[in-house]
């Protein structure tokens, strides 16, 4: 059977599935929509974590912008799974103590101000939106690819599927689909990673495969000795070695942290399960559902730079393998023949390379590279789609939510009924839905970018406004709004400003301290801290019954009674 | 804080965090950024310890680190006499739950 039919045989297959959860998940109160009626299991939550949190950034991307960068890649890798030790010590089962159902919930709570709680509903739904752009034109791209529709008709069967188990099932129907989204994913980025890893290396796990020696087909030596190897002799920075400067990776590993604790999509599954040790034990399933990719990603960025470099370096153009072309029809492969000599030339140096191969398909065309089964290439199309579908349906809970509980019910029209909370939360998917839906199809060119952003934002605003609530008890609404405010300005002024005000001005040479836009999320939250502490110094201490509420958040029940 | 039992509960737990934070930061701003060029020299296999630190091994630090977390509430919950129902309340609404 041909690739295209096992796509669509998997796609069919799986989208199924999620619909058939979605039917027997139905939500029918505004508990069941928001949190899942709070009696989530914490293995199921772990996976669902897993998946809200693995998105089209990380199945599709990350292996690939590792493969080129090298080591610095570690900054995606350490950053997005070091934050789950924070969320999993310092905010998740305080939040769950305080079991109510948003972020802005504790926000508004905590900080008793309708002011702070409509601050973290704008800061949540810039965050949520920003991100759910990437996942729809993740889910595009692999529609135009593997199915060969055209990128429209793709999103629009992408948003139909989310809008119909998001709607139906709220965070109950979302929950149950991320469980079997995780499993879907997690296969289809393993069997083409130990297929690769058996093929290169004879190590059936690619974790150990990574420092292996190559089998005599691929030459032989150490994996990673002979990428060393031949990026040199190509031109190319060596790939084991660092090529930011030490503040910047620095920075960004640590913004990037920060904005994962800071995430209010990732934050509300932890208000899911039932009580405060099953958030502690979630959060480990959690973490280990996702290191089992974030383990294996460089190596799978590793052997497919090896590949790529075998495969299309000084071949004769006219002899290329069939997945080049199929690719260059997408032009995220492009070939120009500088020296007309018809060999393909991929070298480091600007003038003289011949090729451009767009990071994001390295996952994609990696097993194709390989030359694995076509069942095994289908696999990774329905991966993508699942990493993408469930961490969109997750962000557009949040906006949801943000809308009819903390704007509609907490804010403004405090009168309406649980069944009227409910209408208006499924109108708000529907409507966020279309505005996905419509920048999945005309993508902002700067979506990578973007990306960056809304971590950025998370560390500056929500993360700090977060731990101060739960750590330190005198932190007053004025200190914890001046922070944020403070704080989410700073972050997005410098991004604007480097990534669209004065793009040319984007150089080590220009940024605060040497630090990128990607890392400036860390400045955010030092920020946001100084400003929120010295304010607070000099404003009203939070009344007796706040005080009260943080007791509550730190300390078992039992305790409290004495 | 409310009472003595209370604030020494809070104090435990604050060690706690306070203690696995700090292999955290080692492990990962330590040897997988700051340190990262001297560690290489150390090999072992195909890999350069530095290199491995940054792509691989902090991520299964991570996982040990939040699993050490989990042991330590526990043993904490257990010496104040909570772990038979330390989360009274959801434990009862569970119940309810169940029963309705």
């Amino acid at each position: 059977m041909s690739v295209q039919i096992w796509t669509f045989l998997f796609v069919f297959l799986t989208f199924g599935l999620y619909i058939g959860i979605a039917i027997w998940s139905r939500a029918s109160s505004t508990s069941e929509f928001y949190v899942a009626g709070g009696g989530v299991p914490p293995l199921a939550n772990g996976m669902a974590t897993a998946a809200d949190w693995m998105s089209a950034a990380s199945f599709i991307s990350m292996a690939g912008l590792i493969s080129f960068i090298g080591r610095d890649g570690t900054f995606y890798l350490m950053g997005w799974t070091g934050g789950y030790v924070l969320l999993a010590l310092l905010l998740a089962p305080y939040l769950r103590k305080f079991g109510k159902f948003t972020v802005p919930d504790f926000i508004g709570d905590r900080y008793y101000s309708k002011t702070a709680r409509l601050l973290a509903v704008f800061c949540a739904i810039v965050i949520s939106f920003v991100y759910v752009c990437g996942q729809m034109q993740g889910a595009g791209i692999v529609f135009s690819r593997f199915l060969e529709v055209d990128i429209t008709t793709g999103v629009i069967i992408g948003m139909a599927i989310v809008f119909f188990y998001a709607v139906l099932g709220g965070m109950k129907g979302i929950t149950y689909t991320q469980v079997a989204q995780y499993c879907v994913l997690i296969f289809a980025f393993m069997v083409p990673a130990i297929f690769i890893s058996i093929l290169m290396t004879g190590q059936f796990i690619p974790q150990i495969g990574f420092g292996s020696e190559l089998t005599e087909a691929f030459g032989g030596g150490y994996l990673l000795d002979r990428l060393d190897g031949m990026s040199e002799a190509l031109g190319f920075p060596t790939y084991t070695e660092g090529q930011r400067s030490t503040q910047d990776v620095f920075f960004i590993t640590a913004a990037l942290m920060f904005g994962t604790a800071g995430l209010p999509h990732v934050i509300i599954r932890f208000f899911t399960v039932p009580n405060v040790r099953d958030a502690r034990r979630s959060a480990g399933f959690a973490l280990i559902f996702i290191a089992i990719l974030y383990t294996t990603a460089p190596a799978v960025a590793a052997f497919a730079r090896a590949n790529l470099i075998n495969t299309v370096d000084n071949v004769e153009y006219s002899e290329v393998p069939e997945w080049f072309t199929k690719w260059e029809t997408t032009n995220l492969i492009v070939f120009d023949d500088k020296n007309n000599d018809g060999r393909i030339n991929y070298v480091g140096d600007p003038e003289l390379n011949e090729l451009e191969v767009n990071r994001d398909i390295m996952v994609l065309a990696n097993p194709e590279i390989a030359e694995l089964p076509n069942w095994v290439v289908a696999l990774v199309a329905a991966g993508g789609l699942a990493a993408a579908l469930s961490t969109a349906a997750g962000l557009l809970l949040v906006i949801s939510t943000s809308v009819s509980h903390d704007m509609l019910k907490r804010s403004f029209m405090p009168d309406i009924s649980e069944k009227e909370e409910l209408r208006y939360a499924r109108i708000a998917i529907f409507v966020a839905v279309l505005i996905a839906g419509y920048f999945g199809i005309n993508p902002p060119a700067y979506v990578a970018q973007v990306v960056a952003f809304a971590f950025g934002l998370a560390a500056a605003s929500f993360f700090p406004a977060i731990v101060l609530g739960i750590f330190k008890k005198s932190m007053n609404r004025e200190g914890a709004i001046a922070g944020m405010v403070a704080g989410f300005s700073f972050t997005a002024l410098y991004i604007i400003y480097f990534r669209f005000i004065n793009p040319a001005a984007d150089s080590a040479d220009n940024w605060l301290f040497g630090i990128s836009p990607e890392g400036i999320g860390t400045m955010g939250t030092l920020v946001n801290l100084t400003v929120a502490l010295t304010v607070a110094r000099f404003t009203p201490e939070p009344p007796e019954d706040v005080q009260a509420i943080v007791e509550d958040i730190r300390l078992p029940e039992q305790l409290l009674k004495k | 804080m409310s009472n003595q039992r209370a604030q020494e509960y809070w104090k435990a737990n604050i060690r706690i965090l306070l203690s696995l934070l700090s292999v955290w930061f080692i492990v990962s701003f330590g040897a997988g950024i700051l340190f990262v060029d001297a560690l290489d020299a150390i090999r072992f296999g195909g890999f350069k310890l530095g290199f491995w630190m940054a792509q691989q091994g902090s991520i299964f630090v991570f996982v040990v680190l939040v699993y050490a977390y989990i042991h330590l509430m526990d043993r904490l919950d257990k010496r104040f006499n909570l772990n038979s129902d330390a989360d009274a309340k959801s434990n009862q609404e569970n119940n309810e739950e169940k029963s309705a």
